[in-house]
């Protein structure tokens, strides 16, 4: 791309086990299958590579050399030169990460579907017996010590991750959902071991394993979501400028890591580079695309004496600079940073199934041990009052109340997926259904967050299209988008931070700003251009960034909800100004930084607001992982869609007030599935306590009330969308 | 009946098997790439296995 410079990677390359050279590389732009054949392929055809391996999910190449040293830079260009930007990893961040809890919960999941599956080889034709065919109880108590053979070890296996969390909460003295599961889990498994040994008929090693089975199915899938967020902050603090262009005294230039940059170190960044780290123009001209770290796509001129920040990216000049800051004082790390700190905040939320829990698990509780201590003084007998304390904490087993919180989130997740938002988490919904105000980014989110043409006749767009097309600023881009395709100017030359200029038809042209041109332009310099031929015509082109169609529909709706909107937004006043007033929003804030952002939400949450963030740029991640609840677009940038809690597919901005509305009416439906599991133990309990109840009847009447909550929860499903 | 003695453990085995094979695929990082590996088993040029390196 640009002047190809001998570039010393070296300190990218890690000693392997084997004293090989290995690379890990962050490849950008890999969708299907052919492209990893390619990225693999152009790897390994690299002199000096041995191998190279493509992960298609997580977009890490891993590449060893033959020998201990590599070319790191050769496998970048030809990665590049094949159309697949890659970005190498620092050598600290390149350990393979290992997930070993997911790879526990996952074999756990593995040993309870074995378990559940092969314990009905055993129970069920128990069942059968039970309605009348023939089985001898020498035979079910056969089956049973089957059963009890299977079940056992599964279970205490299976149910390791509950148990320990159990334990983890107790010690704490609070009560989670899996204190009353690891309890009824082990009730279980004893009463049905008693039951088995006084020859009895009804033991319960099938329930106890297929509860957690389903239990593990969820706590799965949580996990992997929450692993996928952890490393989005990794992935962003890899990606900034992972190698900078360092003056030594001696005047020659060496490729250095980021991190290794020392303030007071002279740094060359060339025309379409990242600025690495925070640092003052020596030397040079250009114009920065901030978007990166402000959200705004209006190019920023610099020269001599500009402070420029970790992250822009370097448009039309080559720049020399003199750093300011190490890199991990850049903004870039401030925002991971930041990110993390909100996401750890966000953790302390508890969960509706969690308050539930902390007012069931007392109640049963003491319950049980009401039924024990008051069965034993009306002089029934030790033994008698365990049963029944056995039977309390039974039938009270949490397993409506276990499925009343995710049965809904699924099927509200579901709902929503249709819709093209994709819910990353239950406790998102949770927290989505309490919002009462929201704050919009505008670039990207209310407007279409790139420069549009404006007025302009089309033969005046043809005239100054060859020059347009020669350029690569946004304003340029988007006039020779405008114009479609066509022939491309001669003897083009970008003045950098003023406009291109060169010849169409023989005749010498310029467009960029009003003085480069030659007038004088009252207007702001950042939304328009200028096109003139030497001593001819001079005409103005105005751009601007559109309001999305939906927008002032989405917010009327937000409205009719009773939500407070406003719009917070890095960019000048007058713009911001006109979308507010196009969406029909009274309140915004023009010009803040990706800390003010933060801020903001902060000083709102503060006085007692549930705040939802919207937002797409890395300038809105942080703000993003604050508030109660986010969404972003489909369209944000990775850490962006990473840090929101729903992704909305692009564009459909009334997908926020609908989303809202289904969280709402999820968290109507979980508290009325807890209504009803209150009221199912009201009666069950007690029964429970007088003996009433038989475990074939608290079977029944366990999987029944289950049912009723699954199908409550159904309802949702079958709602009327738009 | 007394069979089933015999069947019982028999099966039982088998499932075994089961769980014994999918904590192999586990430890061996077969999950690790599901989109690549996706691909992978499409294309001949690109038959080396999760274990190679």
């Amino acid at each position: 791309m640009t002047a190809v410079l001998a570039r010393d990677l070296s300190a990218f390359v890690a000693r392997g086990e084997d004293d090989r050279g290995r690379l890990e590389l962050l490849v950008k732009g890999a969708r299907c299958g052919a492209c990893l054949a390619k990225i693999e392929k152009t790897a390994r055809e690299t002199i000096g590579v041995e191998a190279a391996r493509f992960n298609l999910t997580t977009g890490k190449l891993a590449v060893t050399f033959a020998g201990a040293d590599g070319d790191a830079a050769a496998v970048i260009d030809a990665l590049d030169r094949a159309g697949y930007p890659a970005t190498p990893f620092d050598p600290a961040q390149a350990i393979r990460e290992e997930d070993r809890e997911g790879r526990a919960l996952a074999l756990a999941l593995g040993v309870a579907g074995f378990g559940a599956g092969n314990v009905m080889m055993f129970t069920v034709p128990v069942w059968a017996g039970v309605f009348g065919q023939e089985l001898s109880p020498a035979t079910r108590e056969v089956m049973y010590w089957f059963a009890a053979a299977v079940a056992t070890p599964c279970a205490l296996f299976a149910g390791m991750p509950f148990f320990r969390s159990a334990w983890a909460s107790l010690r704490r003295r609070r009560a989670n959902m899996d204190v009353p599961i690891s309890i009824g889990v082990i009730l279980t498994l004893i009463v049905s071991f008693s039951e088995t040994f006084q020859h009895g008929e009804h033991a319960y090693f099938d329930a106890a394993v297929t509860l957690l089975f389903l239990l593990l199915i969820g706590r799965y899938l949580d996990h992997k979501l929450r692993v996928r967020a952890r490393g989005a902050a990794r992935d962003l603090l890899a990606l900034q400028s992972p190698a900078a262009t360092r003056i030594d005294a001696d005047g020659l230039e060496r490729v250095v890591p980021v991190g290794e940059v020392e303030v007071g170190d002279a740094l060359a960044v060339a025309p379409g580079d990242r600025i690495p780290v925070n640092a003052l123009v020596e030397s040079g001209a250009s114009e920065l695309d901030n978007a990166l770290i402000s959200g705004e796509t209006a190019p920023v001129a610099v020269r001599a004496g500009s402070v420029v920040h970790a992250g822009a990216l370097n448009l039309s000049g080559r720049l020399v600079l003199r750093a300011q800051a190490r890199s991990e004082n850049s903004a870039i790390a401030e925002i991971a940073r930041l990110m993390e700190a909100g996401a750890q905040s966000k953790s302390s939320y508890v969960r509706l199934a969690d308050k539930a829990a902390a007012l069931y698990v007392p109640i049963v509780h003491s319950l049980a041990l009401l039924a024990f201590v008051g069965v034993w003084a009306i002089g029934l007998g030790p033994r008698e009052a365990i049963l029944r304390a056995a039977a309390v904490l039974i039938v009270t087993c949490p397993c409506a109340l276990g499925l009343a919180v995710p049965a809904v989130q699924i099927v509200a997740s579901g709902r929503l997926f249709r819709m093209g938002v994709l819910v990353k988490s239950g406790a998102a919904l949770e927290r989505l259904a309490e919002i009462d105000h929201v704050v919009f980014d505008k670039t990207g989110v209310l407007t279409e967050g790139r420069p549009r043409l404006i007025d302009a006749p089309a033969a005046v767009v043809a005239m100054a299209a060859p020059l347009a097309r020669a350029s690569r600023h946004p304003l340029a881009r988007a006039l020779a988008d405008a114009a479609g395709c066509g022939e491309v100017a001669t003897d083009v030359v970008e003045v950098a931070g003023m406009g291109v200029e060169g010849m169409i038809d023989g005749r010498h042209a310029r467009l960029g700003r009003a003085s480069f041109v030659g007038v004088d332009s009252p207007h702001g310099s950042d939304t328009e251009l200028w096109f003139g031929f030497d001593d001819d015509v001079r005409v103005r082109f105005a751009f601007e960034d559109s309001v999305r169609a939906d927008a002032a529909a989405a917010a009327a709706e937000l409205r009719a909800l009773g939500i407070a909107m406003e719009i917070v937004s890095g960019d000048v006043a007058g713009p911001v100004a006109r979308t507010a007033q196009a969406v029909g929003v009274d309140r915004w804030i023009c010009g803040v930084t990706p800390f003010d952002k933060v801020g903001i939400v902060e000083r709102l949450q503060a006085s007692g607001r549930k705040v939802l963030m919207v937002g797409d740029g890395l300038n809105d991640a942080a703000a993003l992982a604050k508030a109660h609840a986010s969404m972003a677009p489909g369209s944000a940038v990775d850490a962006s869609q990473n840090a929101a809690d729903l992704v909305f597919s692009q564009g459909a901005l009334r997908s926020i007030p609908e989303s809202i509305r289904v969280a709402r009416a999820a968290r109507r439906r979980v508290m009325e599935n807890f209504a009803f599991s209150a009221l199912y133990n009201v009666v069950a309990a007690p029964a429970a306590i007088l003996g009433l109840v038989n475990p074939f009847l608290a079977a029944i009447a366990m999987s029944g009330s289950s049912l009723v909550v699954i199908l409550n929860a159904l309802r949702l499903g079958v709602g009327r969308s738009r | 009946m007394t069979i089933v003695y015999m069947l019982a453990p028999l099966s039982l085995l088998l499932g075994l098997s089961g769980l014994a094979a999918f904590w192999w695929t586990l430890r061996s990082g077969q999950y690790e790439d599901p989109m690549g590996d996706a691909a992978r088993i499409l294309d001949d040029h690109l038959r080396e296995g999760p274990d190679e390196e």
